[in-house]
């Protein structure tokens, strides 16, 4: 994801959930007090940098592929030190690499950190690997783990630059783009992950099952867990349907909306309907194009002369609300999380 | 191989860069962290169609290149060089709106190539301004501002310990690349029966490291969280920047400058 094809409401739904993640994750680490952690953590970022650069080849096909990093982070540390580690490496990136940009950090951290650590992992990967014993589970459980972790993250991306509207295209289109070359990708993880952990296992297998331990006590992270992700799920479809119940009406509704605010007062009634919104969309997104109806611009710029084109003063003066709100809300939430743990 | 290499050596060299001292340097990192993420806000806030009004903006990065004293080729450089993702996103645009919306002279143009050369300007913009935020902050500095800011601490201090072990890990990679491709006829030991041995020693090696590195800190005292001797200060300098920049930024948001200036232009001619 790229802060070039991203619009201000998405970007910060996506910061907002990210922050939520982060501060989550962290906050379960410091309750574990396992210092050891945190040196281990930072050396394996910068791994994960080395990594990328050493590649392999694929008989016959002639190409080559390297280790993504989310699966084999996930599967040595624990996915709440994985998460923060993937988080911290595309931050490096971000920065040093341009990969992306920073507003869009926040949706390449969920995109990449959230699936793979959250999902795959614990809910794919685990499940078939066991305690990596057998070769083929483990193999398997990395390329089906990193498969599904890929093909959401990919997911991920397209939805979030069709909600977005810079891109012109089709959320069909795109999607078709997208996911097969992610399938490559990976297949091409998975293989890299399963070799890497097979090598481990064989070399010193007490680091995986140092990995495994603090995991022990699952029902209540599980649902500590499932509250978090409640929490960013809900900030997330606001944010995310409050930008999109723009679209569908259009001229009118975006010109008497860039002439009044009246109708954000309410605030808990606005939520309230865009919940109802994002739910009535969700039925329909297979058959929904999503593509942002802007042909209307032409007539839009012509009938209301110079300044912007007339069209877009609506949806961008509610994006940069939307924006400005998120952000907010994910700098409140860094507040709070700051807050609970001086008392600690 | 060298390719590798030289990516290696220009992320020393923007942090290179960052160890200057002029007045944009030595502004709170705070400060800067905040105003580039209101210009990047501000830059993607515009409507996909939109390309003269995001052109005053380039004014943002002009001025922290030269007050600066930033090389402008280099980072140009970097800016073309990287990140096709939304280059290669936004070539469909031309061939799926192909509706005329504009006309200079003899000249039709569609909203596809209007909102590409959006989504290119966008680009360049947003992507220049985080790299030279890095090289005219470091990228310490920037991750003592993120937990100022109310990042979690603990997420502050793993950006710290990556960035240090960064190089040291980049440059075993590099050498274990080399000793492989030395070592390889026909591709041969290109597989990932090789790889996977090599990667994870890589790995092993690594823990060993932080194993280390946790020993060495605990006899210092290391008790979890990491303690940085810069002082940060928010002073009238950095208001006034914020303030001065944010102020321009909003400004510009909602008035067209250059179609101010061009039909200011016009008008006289007449």
């Amino acid at each position: 994801m790229a802060d070039a094809l991203i619009s201000p409401a998405v970007g910060g739904a996506a910061w907002a959930a990210t922050a939520g993640l982060v501060g989550f994750s962290s906050r379960r680490l410091r309750e574990d007090l396992d210092d050891q952690r945190v040196p281990l953590m930072g050396v394996m970022g910068a791994f994960i940098f080395a990594a990328q650069m050493i590649n392999f080849t694929i008989p016959a096909t002639g190409s080559s592929g390297h280790l993504g990093g989310g699966l084999i982070l996930a599967i040595l540390l624990g996915p709440y030190a994985a998460f923060l580690t993937l988080a911290s490496v595309l931050t490096v990136q971000a920065l040093f690499f341009a990969d992306g940009g920073l507003l869009a950090l926040g949706c390449n951290i969920f995109n990449l950190g959230f699936f793979p650590c959250f999902i795959a992992y614990p809910l794919i990967y685990r499940k078939i690997a066991g305690d990596h014993q057998i070769r083929w589970r483990v193999i398997s459980g990395a390329l089906i783990a990193a498969v599904v972790g890929l093909q959401l993250g990919s997911l991920g991306v397209v939805l979030e630059t069709v909600l977005s509207g810079i891109s012109e295209l089709s959320f069909r289109a795109f999607l078709l783009l997208m996911q097969p070359i992610h399938l490559a990708i990976g297949l091409m993880e998975g293989i890299a992950t399963a070799a890497v952990v097979l090598f481990v296992v064989k070399a010193r297998p007490e680091v995986l099952e140092g990995a495994v331990r603090p995991v022990v006590r699952e029902p209540v992270t599980l649902r500590r867990f499932a509250a978090a992700f409640l929490a960013a799920a809900v900030i997330l479809g606001a944010g995310l349907s409050w930008f999109t119940s723009t679209h569908p009406d259009g001229l009118e509704w975006s010109i008497s909306k860039a002439a009044g605010i009246e109708e954000l007062r309410p605030v808990e009634e606005n939520l309230h309907r865009s919940l109802g919104d994002l739910q009535g969309k969700t039925a329909i997104l297979p058959d929904y194009g999503f593509k942002v109806e802007d042909h209307q611009g032409a007539d839009g710029t012509a009938e209301n002369g110079p300044g912007w084109p007339a069209v877009d003063v609506g949806t961008s003066v509610s994006g940069l609300l939307g924006g400005a709100l998120t952000l907010l809300l994910a700098g409140a939430v860094g507040l709070f999380l700051r807050r609970g743990r001086t008392g600690h | 191989m060298s390719k590798i290499q030289q990516h290696f050596y220009d992320i020393g060299y923007l942090d290179t860069l960052s160890d200057q001292d002029t007045p944009v340097h030595r502004l709170d990192p705070r400060a800067k962290l905040v105003t580039t993420m209101v210009f990047i806000t501000a830059v993607v806030s515009f409507s996909k169609y939109e390309i003269s009004a995001l052109i005053p903006y380039v004014l943002y990065p002009v001025f922290l290149l030269a007050a600066g004293n930033l090389p402008p080729g280099y980072i140009l450089r970097k800016i073309l060089l990287v990140s096709p993702f939304a280059v290669l996103v936004g070539i469909f645009n031309p061939l799926l709106d192909q509706d005329i919306i504009m006309r200079v002279g003899g000249l039709s143009i569609s909203g596809g190539w209007v909102s590409f050369g959006s989504i290119l300007i966008r680009f360049t913009l947003t992507v220049g301004a985080a790299m030279i935020l890095v090289a005219v902050t470091g990228f310490n500095a920037l991750c003592l501002a993120m937990e100022k800011l109310g990042a979690p601490r603990f997420f502050a201090i793993q950006l710290l310990f990556l960035y240090r072990y960064l190089f040291v890990l980049m440059e075993e990679a590099i050498n274990m690349i080399r000793a492989r491709s030395l070592r390889v006829f026909n591709g041969k030991g290109m597989g990932v029966a090789v790889y996977g041995s090599m990667l994870g020693h890589l790995l092993l090696r690594t823990m060993d490291r932080a194993q280390r590195i946790h020993s060495a800190m605990w006899c210092r005292g290391f008790d979890g969280s990491i303690r940085i001797m810069k002082p940060l200060s928010m002073g009238r300098k950095e208001f006034g920047f914020m303030l001065g920049w944010i102020t321009i930024f909003v400004v510009l948001r909602f008035v067209n400058l250059p179609r101010l200036v061009g039909a200011g232009i016009l008008e006289i001619m007449h």
